[in-house]
Formats: structure tokens, sequence, C-alpha cells
């Protein structure tokens, strides 16, 4: 599903991604693990076409980017830390503005069916600004899923959320978002990626300096995996 | 969501670009409408501006025909800089701009829809303007010659501020970037629009308001040809 061989992204004179290759079977869940400036939102903004690759082959869900973009965001759902919402919209003129920019026809519907799968449905007349953390990421999530995407991306979905709210978000990033997905997903909590994700690949000094099937880790854990990967 | 459930019928390459475009023109339009943070912003700038030149010229009648091209323009263009950097900063600040940026439309349509709805807020901010500045400089401004002249020079003003604003948002100092960056591109836009306005207050025949009136048509042309082909770079890392 996802395809990317000898990556290379520079940002003027310093070089953030030497070479990455990377691989995702369709139906794998990848939680992308590594220290803070590793390049793991570099890698992540390249494989959601907002960044352009400075060398390497990119490929997703069949369409190469840079050159077929239009028909990988298509494919392609993103939910960062930061919500992607309008504050001063409601819940549904966000996602009606979404469904519009998707071209989604009979999107009324759908919209409906997205807020009831993250749990919004009373609250899709409120303003967003009005809206928790909490709830901003879960209509983040249903924004994502909202044209039915074959890929997810998340890029550090936990950030600034507390337990209850990320314990929420667990349960609607299983159900809602990852079920029948190929899914990437950046973080540093290494429990909710050793629940969630079936692959485990560590990023450090730009490249993949590791990775290991969950199956694989049954006799160690995730945080020594990851220390021996990151000292090596 | 589960596969077993009907996908939603979704049709994102087909023919999109102007239903794109309105999708971003009425969200910011919904968006400005309910919060009123950038109109106001720009209103309320623009009628102290005209307001202390009011005082500090206490001109006479002759005179304030002849400046009022300047004032207006010099009004217009500050309260332009102004929405220009609070719209495109309602895109950054919370991650927007990239949720637009992987809509899977031509990444043109963002731009004409935020010139659009950019262009609109002006316009808005001058129809209010107008009738103000009639009221406190005694002269009629409701010719439909100066009026097109304001529409073109806004349109220019929009076209190219839209962009500029694109680029400066990305930086830390975008609010003085902004005026930076633009007033020296847009200058062939005012200076042409000042001309043809004071041509229009000052009843000179239209075979000599024709030249500036060109330029300005010409460099709205050519700045929104030129966003027009630029502004994917723009945006993209």
């Amino acid at each position: 599903m996802i395809t990317v061989k000898k990556l290379v992204k520079r940002f003027g004179l310093k070089t953030v991604l030497r070479g990455v290759d990377f691989e995702v079977q369709p139906g794998e869940f990848v939680a992308l693990l590594g220290p803070n400036g590793a390049g793991k939102t570099t890698f992540l903004r390249i494989l959601a076409s907002l960044s352009r690759p400075s060398l390497g082959q990119v490929t997703v869900a069949g369409h190469q980017l840079p050159h077929e973009a239009a028909a990988v965001r298509a494919r392609l759902g993103v939910v960062s830390h930061l919500p992607l919402l309008y504050g001063d919209l409601t819940a549904e003129e966000n996602l009606r503005f979404y469904a519009r920019m998707y071209g989604i026809t009979n999107f009324q519907a759908r919209i409906t069916e997205v807020l009831e799968m993250v749990g919004l449905e009373n609250r899709r007349h409120d303003l967003v600004r009005t809206f928790s953390r909490g709830m901003q990421q879960r209509l983040a999530i249903g924004r994502a899923v909202l044209h039915d995407p074959e890929v997810i991306l998340f890029d550090e979905p936990y950030t600034g959320l507390d337990q209850d709210a990320s314990a929420m978000l667990d349960e609607v990033l299983k159900t809602v978002a990852a079920k029948g997905r190929t899914v990437v997903m950046t973080s540093h909590d290494l429990a909710r990626a050793e629940d969630l994700a079936t692959r485990f690949d560590i990023l450090s000094r730009g490249v993949i300096a590791a990775s290991a099937k969950h199956e694989e880790l049954q006799n160690s854990n995730l945080l020594s995996f990851y220390k021996e990967a990151l000292a090596a | 969501m589960n596969k077993t459930e009907p996908r939603p019928t979704s049709q994102p390459l087909q023919g999109s670009f102007v239903k794109a475009v309105s999708a971003v023109v009425w969200k910011d339009l919904q968006a400005e409408f309910r919060s009123r943070e950038l109109f106001s912003a720009m209103l309320v700038f623009s009628l102290l501006i005209i307001l202390i030149f009011n005082f500090a010229l206490e001109l006479d009648i002759k005179t304030r025909q002849s400046v009022t091209s300047g004032v207006l323009w010099a009004t217009f263009a500050f309260a332009g800089t102004l929405g220009l950097n609070r719209s495109m900063a309602i895109e950054k600040d919370r991650g927007c701009m990239d949720g637009l940026l992987l809509a899977p439309v031509d990444r043109s349509a963002i731009y004409f829809g935020k010139v659009i709805s950019n262009l609109t807020f002006m316009l808005i901010v001058e129809v209010i303007v107008l009738p103000v500045y009639s009221v406190l400089y005694s002269i009629n401004l409701f010719q439909p010659g100066l009026l097109l002249v304001i529409l073109l020079g806004s349109i220019g003003y929009a076209g190219v501020g839209t962009l500029l604003s694109a680029m400066s948002v990305q930086t830390r100092t975008r609010d003085i970037l902004l005026p930076i960056l633009l007033f020296p591109v847009v200058i062939p836009v005012i200076l042409s629009a000042v001309k043809a306005s004071g041509g229009y207050l000052e009843g000179l025949p239209f075979e000599e308001i024709l030249s500036p009136l060109s330029l300005l048509i010409a460099y709205d042309l050519i700045f929104i040809a030129v966003a027009f082909m630029v502004f994917d770079n723009v945006v993209e890392e």
C-alpha cells in the first residue's frame, strides 16, 4: 500500500531524511517511533503530499508522489496534533466544508454517520471552539475518515490529551479510523503504540534503524526494543 | 469505518474546481460573519485613517478633491493588509492550511477561493467607507467609473496580497513581513488605481483615464496569472 525507496529530504543544507526505505502492506498498522528531531513528522508530511521529497521514490495506494498527488490525497486521511478544524464553524459545518472539498455526494447522510461514529452527534450544531481538546481530536478523526480513505496517517494524535481523553481517543481510533485501513502513526507513547500497532519501525538519524512485528516482540517489550534500536 | 458499510460516494477528481472554490469562499464568509474579527478590524482601521486624514489635512474643497484618490487608496491598502494577514493566520494557526492542502483538488482552487473571500471583505469595507468619506470630505464618490476603478484595484490587491500572505504566514514575523513584501510589489496596481481614480474625480475625459485604467487591468491579469502558476510551489514545503 505504501512503498518508499531511498527517500532523502533536505531543508537547505540540513538533511532530515537520509535514504529511508519503508514498506507497508494493506491492512498493516505501523507505529513509527523515534526521538524528537528524527524526521517522523517530515516523513509523514511527505507521505501526505504536503512536502516534496528531495530524492527517492514514494508510492501511496498505487500512485506515485509528487506527480499523482491529487490521486493520493483522495485515498488518504490525516490526523495530526492540530485539529485542522475551524473554530468559528460548527462540527457539522466543518464536516460539510471538507465533504465539499473531497467532492462527496450525498454528504449529509455521511456527516451524520461520521458524527455518530465519533460520538459527537448531539454536539453537531456547536462551534468547534467550544469543544474540549479530546472532542476536537475525535472530530478530527471524523474529518479524516469522511471520504473513507484506504490509508490513514496519524501524527502524534495524543499530544495535549489527558488520560480520559486519550482512552476515549483509543477507542475511536480502533473502531473508526484504523478498522480495515492501512495506518501509519507516529507517537512518543510507547504503551499506546504497543497496544495498537502490528509493526514498529524506529526512525533515527534520518533512517529506519530497526523494524519488528508485534509477534516478534513476545520475549521483550517495545521499550527495550526501542532503546536497543537507538543505541545501535 | 467498518468495511462492510457502504462507502460514501466520492468524486474527488471530477470537475471539482468550481465546487472547491465555492466551498472555500462559503467557509470563509460563514466563519467571518459569525466572528466578525477580520471585518471589524479592517473597518475600524479604515474609518480611523480617514478621520485622521480629515483632521490632519484641514483642506479646502478643491484640494480635498485632488488628495481624495491618494487618501482612499492608502486607506484601502493598509486596511487590506490587516485583512489578508488575519485571513491567512486563521488557516495557519489551527493547521487548517494543511487540511486545505490535503484535499484532492487543484491547489489553485484554494488560491482563488481565498482571493474571492479576501476581495469580498475588502469590498464590504469599501462600501461602508465610501459614504462616510463622502460626508466627511463633502465629495461625491458614487460615480460608476470610480467604483469600477475601486473594484479593479481591489482585485489586483487581493490577488497579489493573497499569494504573498500565503508566503509570509509561514514565518514568525508574518505581521511585519506581509506589508514589507506586499507594498513594493503592489505599487503598480496602487499607482494606476490612484491615477485612474483621480482622473474620474477631476472629471477628466475618458481618453486621459484610459491609459491608467488599461494598466490596472493588465496588472490585475498579470498578477493573478503569476499567482495561479506559483501558488502550489509557495504552499508546498
